[in-house]
Parts: structure tokens; sequence; C-alpha cells
């Protein structure tokens, strides 16, 4: 029985295609229809009509999450509009809400996230997919994904005893004293900032990063390392090579790795300082959207207070969509460029 | 070109080379680094408020040392359960269709959507729990939270599910279907208890994914200080605990939530190291 089992080429490869390349295609079968192409049997007929239901509810559930947080931010929409996306006033008395330091704060928070995460990323996918022996890279690869495990409140409760007081002690005065000139690595000596919320999130998602990365690169066929290397490159050289064609596919792996940093709540609300304003300098407190709804649900008072956080959600929930779908496709199509 | 230029170039390139390798081992280092800081910090900080009161008692009023958190290990056990319970049998079967019947658009359809829910944020996911439970019961409860925690294990055991059934060998099938066993008690009765090991441990990890969720239990099930099992009430979890804790001013309370951190960290851990040895050995297929 286990002649049948598909060789696994790598993990990666199976896991972008459901399992579903070529190796572990199955043999053609004949046996399950009468050869008129209808289920024979009632029992065939209600277990796909079934299973078919509940992939149908899996579908819907996207579309039902929207429906209701759409319904539930109705309120704030009518009154705020576009105005939402850029006034910074949020006044819970007057009943004035504008999204702006939040909207501000975590897109902030992620570029610091992405610009730490995505070099070291590269890095070690490099490494996985074109330097380790098999030996290494399992275990290598385990570790990351475990990082990928850690929940957020630990990342979180981390970030506030330990990393909090790195940032106030020793890389906020060294960013000001030999990065001073530039306004970006100034600001207030508190510790709690959008760059240590900047690098407990580079933390969280260097593993998708890094693992989606390397699986493209492992997608790549071997025949382009082989000419690489017979024209007399060197391993750096032809590394260069695959990663200008993985590169689109490292595009896609950064976008999932941005759609996470956007939406992550707790690490952020314990380390960013939770201050409503717009700040240049990283070292300066600041706020996140999901930081605000984690910290301010419980306590919306009005149906408009209320209304406008979900919204801050919605946005949240659009932005991390629209990223994921296309990282998704990008993803898709680079490994099913090269898998055939 | 002369000689003396092309060793020149080709040293500079030999430098190159190692140098990119090193940067390349380099950050391998420094990735994995956090991994052990974290851990090993919360093993330092936690060990030594893990002891048998805190798994056994009631957390102790304001102002008081010692306690446990009893009721937030009931809770998150409670919450995950129930969560599980509703969302792990839509997951799977919806599992078995795409592995099953999924070779068509809708298959690719629900696979992409399932895909996209994972990537949604877990506070979203709260607050849909909340917008349609909470709003309408008008009350934080622990079912709320094990709605929200329900959808999140949905697209892991989906996936899951599927990989794990198609990692089954076909010559299984084919011989069910040969004896003329028709085709869904094939997938029942055949294919499904081969799999049964790799989706086990896929359960377990959407299972041990929920346990440390915290964002979306926070405007759901709230969290309580007291005693509570009624899914009706709002029901403390270790999580929220978690948050709650380390933003305590008392030391005393910091501890304990390292202590929950560390059990936590420990949970996750445990179960991702079974899945690994479970997936090494031919995904749960095979030697059984």
């Amino acid at each position: 029985m286990q002649t049948y089992l598909p060789r696994k080429t790598s993990e990666g490869s199976r896991q972008q295609t459901g399992g579903r390349d070529q190796l572990s295609e199955p043999p053609v079968v004949v046996f399950t229809q009468n050869g008129k192409g209808k289920a024979r049997n009632v029992g065939d007929l209600v277990f796909k009509n079934l299973t078919l239901f509940f992939a149908a509810v899996v579908f819907s559930l996207v579309f039902l999450m929207a429906y209701e947080m759409y319904k539930g931010s109705n309120l704030s929409i009518a009154k705020f509009g576009w105005k939402f996306l850029w006034t910074s006033v949020w006044d819970p008395v007057r009943g004035d809400f504008g999204a702006l330091p939040y909207v501000y704060g975590t897109i902030v928070s992620s570029l610091v996230a992405l610009a730490i995460a995505l070099p070291l990323s590269v890095g070690v996918a490099i490494f996985l997919a074109e330097l380790s022996p098999d030996w290494l890279e399992k275990p290598v690869s385990f570790l990351v994904e475990l990082l990928a495990a850690i929940p957020s409140i630990v990342y979180g409760i981390w970030g506030m005893f330990v990393l909090v007081p790195i940032v106030r002690s020793s890389i906020g005065p060294f960013l000001t004293k030999y990065l001073g000139f530039i306004p970006l690595f100034t600001g207030a000596p508190y510790g709690f900032s959008m760059l240590a919320a900047g690098i407990i999130l580079a933390i969280m998602i260097l593993p998708i990063i890094t693992s989606i990365s390397r699986d493209v690169m492992a997608a790549i066929p071997n025949a382009q390392r082989e000419a690489a290397l017979a024209l007399g490159a060197t391993k750096w050289e032809t590394t260069k090579i695959v990663l200008s064609n993985a590169k689109s596919g490292i595009a896609g792996a950064t976008l999932l790795g941005l759609g996470r940093a956007l939406g992550e709540t707790m690490a952020v609300t314990l380390v960013i300082g939770n201050i409503s304003r717009i700040s240049i300098h990283l070292l300066d407190p600041g706020y996140s959207m999901a930081s605000v709804i984690a910290n301010e649900f419980t306590e919306a008072t009005s149906d408009l207070y209320l209304s406008s956080l979900i919204e801050v959600g919605l946005l949240l929930f659009g932005v991390t969509i629209i990223l994921n779908a296309i990282a998704r496709v990008i993803v898709w199509s680079v490994t099913k460029r090269f898998a055939s | 070109m002369t000689k003396g230029s092309n060793a020149g170039v080709d040293r500079w390139r030999k430098f190159k080379n190692a140098f990119m390798i090193g940067l390349s081992v380099l950050s391998a280092l420094v990735v994995i680094a956090p991994l052990f800081v974290i851990f090993g910090y919360t093993l330092s900080r936690g060990i030594g408020s893990v002891n048998l009161d805190f798994f056994i008692h009631m957390p102790k009023p304001v102002g008081e040392t010692g306690g446990g958190m009893a009721n937030a290990i009931v809770g998150s056990l409670m919450m995950v359960g129930i969560g599980g319970l509703i969302g792990l049998p839509i997951g799977i079967i919806a599992g078995v269709y795409l592995a099953e019947f999924g070779k068509n658009p809708f298959g690719a359809a629900v696979r992409f959507m399932s895909d996209v829910l994972s990537g949604i944020p877990s506070i979203v996911v709260g607050i849909v729990a909340y917008v349609i439970v909470v709003i309408p019961m008008k009350h934080f409860s622990g079912f709320a939270g094990s709605v929200a925690l329900a959808i999140l294990m949905i697209p892991t055991v989906t996936r899951t599910t599927e990989e794990m059934i198609l990692l089954v060998p076909h010559s299984l099938r084919e011989a069910s279907l040969a004896l003329g066993v028709p085709s869904w008690k094939t997938t029942i009765r055949v294919i499904l208890p081969v799999a049964t090991k790799g989706i086990t441990t896929g359960v377990l990890l959407a299972i041990a994914r929920a346990a440390g969720e915290t964002a979306p239990l926070l405007f759901t099930a709230l969290g309580n200080r007291f005693w509570s099992t009624s899914l009706n009430q709002p029901m403390a979890s270790l999580t929220v605990f978690i948050y709650d804790y380390s933003k305590a001013p008392f030391t005393d309370w910091n501890n304990q939530a390292w202590a929950a951190a560390f059990v936590l960290i420990c949970i996750v851990f445990l179960v991702n190291i079974l899945f690994r040895l479970v997936t090494r050995s031919r995904y749960g297929i095979g030697n059984t």
C-alpha cells in the first residue's frame, strides 16, 4: 500500500496546492459511477449534498460576517461617510468620530514590522530553500512555525515586560543618538511606542512570510539552478536567479504578513501606548484600529459610539480580505506556473 | 581581459557569495532567537507561580495575594469545548466535501474563502459574534465567546481535513469500491478511519489556537472574577485573565499572568509537536 503513496517532493508544494500536485493525483477511477455520470446510490446523493451544505456554510461565512458588520456600522457610515477616514476627532461625549489616528498608527506600526521582517524572512527562506541540508531544514522550519503558534497575548505580555523596557533603555536612546537627525527616529522616552509595536509585530509575521517565501522558492524548478551552476555561477548568484523568479511570490507572502500585522490586537494593545495622536516620530506612543476596538468596545455607551467602533472593525475586515485575496491569487499563480 | 583582473573579479564574487550566505545563516539565527528568548522568559517568570493553588483556587480579592485561576481554566475549557462542538463538525464535513467532490470551481471557491477566512483578524470575529449573539441576548455570555472561537476554528480544520483525506492511499478506495461498496460508505467506513489520526491532530491544532485567542473574547465572554459555568453569563478565560493581570499594578497578579502564559504556551507547543510527529510519519497514514 505504500507504493501508492505519492512521494513527497517538498512539503511546500503540497501545502500550496492543497495536496493536489501532480504527483499525488490519483490514478483514474472508473468505479464510482455507472457510466452515465450520475450517482448510482441514494446514499451517495444524500452524502454529497450534506457535505455540500457544510461547504456552502464555510463559503458563505465571510459574506455573512461582512453583512452583519455593515449592518452594525450603518449608523456611523450614514452620519460620517468618508469623513470618518480622515478626521481625527474621537469624542464620545459630543458624538463625533474620526478614525484617522488609529488608521495611521496601524499603518505605521505595520510598515515598521514589514521593514524589519521582510529582509529577515527572505534571508531565512534562502537559508531553508537553497542552503541548508535536509536534516537542518526540517527542525529550523519547525522552530519558525512554532513562533507562529505562540498566542498573541503571550507576545503582548512579553512585549510589555521585556521589549518595552529594552526600547526605553537601549534601542530608543541609541536611535536618537545616532539617527536622531532623522525625525523618524526620535520621540518620547516611554518605551511604549509605535516602534515597540512594530518590533513585536515583526516577530509575529516572520513565520508566515518565511514559510510562504520558502515554499515559492522550493517550487522553482531545479533546472534553473543547475543551468546557473553549470555556467559557473556561485551559490549566491544562483540564488539571485531563483529570487528573481520567486519575487512575485515573495510579494504575495509580504501582503499576507501585512494583513496579519494590520489586524493584530493583543500584542499591539499592550505595547503601543494607546494614545490617540498622529506623530511622525516612531518612538512616540500611538494607537491602532484593533487596539481601539479592544479597549473601548465594552465602554461604548451610545449606539453611535458602538457603530463607529464596528465601522473601524469593518475597515479592518475589508482591508485584510482584499490583501488576503490578492496575496492568495499571487502565490497560487506563481506556484502553479512552476508546477506545470 | 587580463588574467589578473579575472582573478580579482573571482575573488570579489567569492567574497560576495560568502558574505550573502553568512547573512542568510545569521538571519536564521536571529529569527529563531525570539522563540527561545520568549519561552525561556515565560518559563522563568511563570514556573514559580504554577502550583496546585493555581489550578484549583479562585482569584483572590484585590489586595490579597495568592489564589488561582480555577474559574478561568474551566471557562476556557468550556468555551473552547462548545466552540469546538459548533465549529469542528462544520469544518470537518466541509473538508470532506473538498477532498471528495471539490475538484470543481465551487470547491476552489470554498478553498479560497476558507483561506481568506483564516486571514481575518480575530478581533473582527469578536465583533461579529457580538453583533449576532450579544446584541440579541442583550448581555455578554460565554456562548458568544464560543461562537467567536467556533468561527476561528473552521478554516484550519477545513483545510487540514481535506489534506489528510487526500493523503489516504487511493488503492484503499479502489479496493472498497471494487467490492461493490457505495461511494459514501467507502468514504465513511474506509477513508475517514484511515485519516482519523491526521484529522484529530488537525482538530487539536485548531483547538490549541482557539484556546490562545484573547481578542474575540474581550467583548463576547467579557471575563468574570467569580465562579460561573453558565453559558448564559459572562465567563472567565485564561487569556483574558492574562490580559487583565498583566496590566494590573500588583506584582503578585503579574506573576499569575506569567504563570497562565506559561501554561498556555506549554499546551500550544505540546500540540504542535504532537501534530509534527503524527504528520511526519506519512501524515498519519502508514504504520497503523
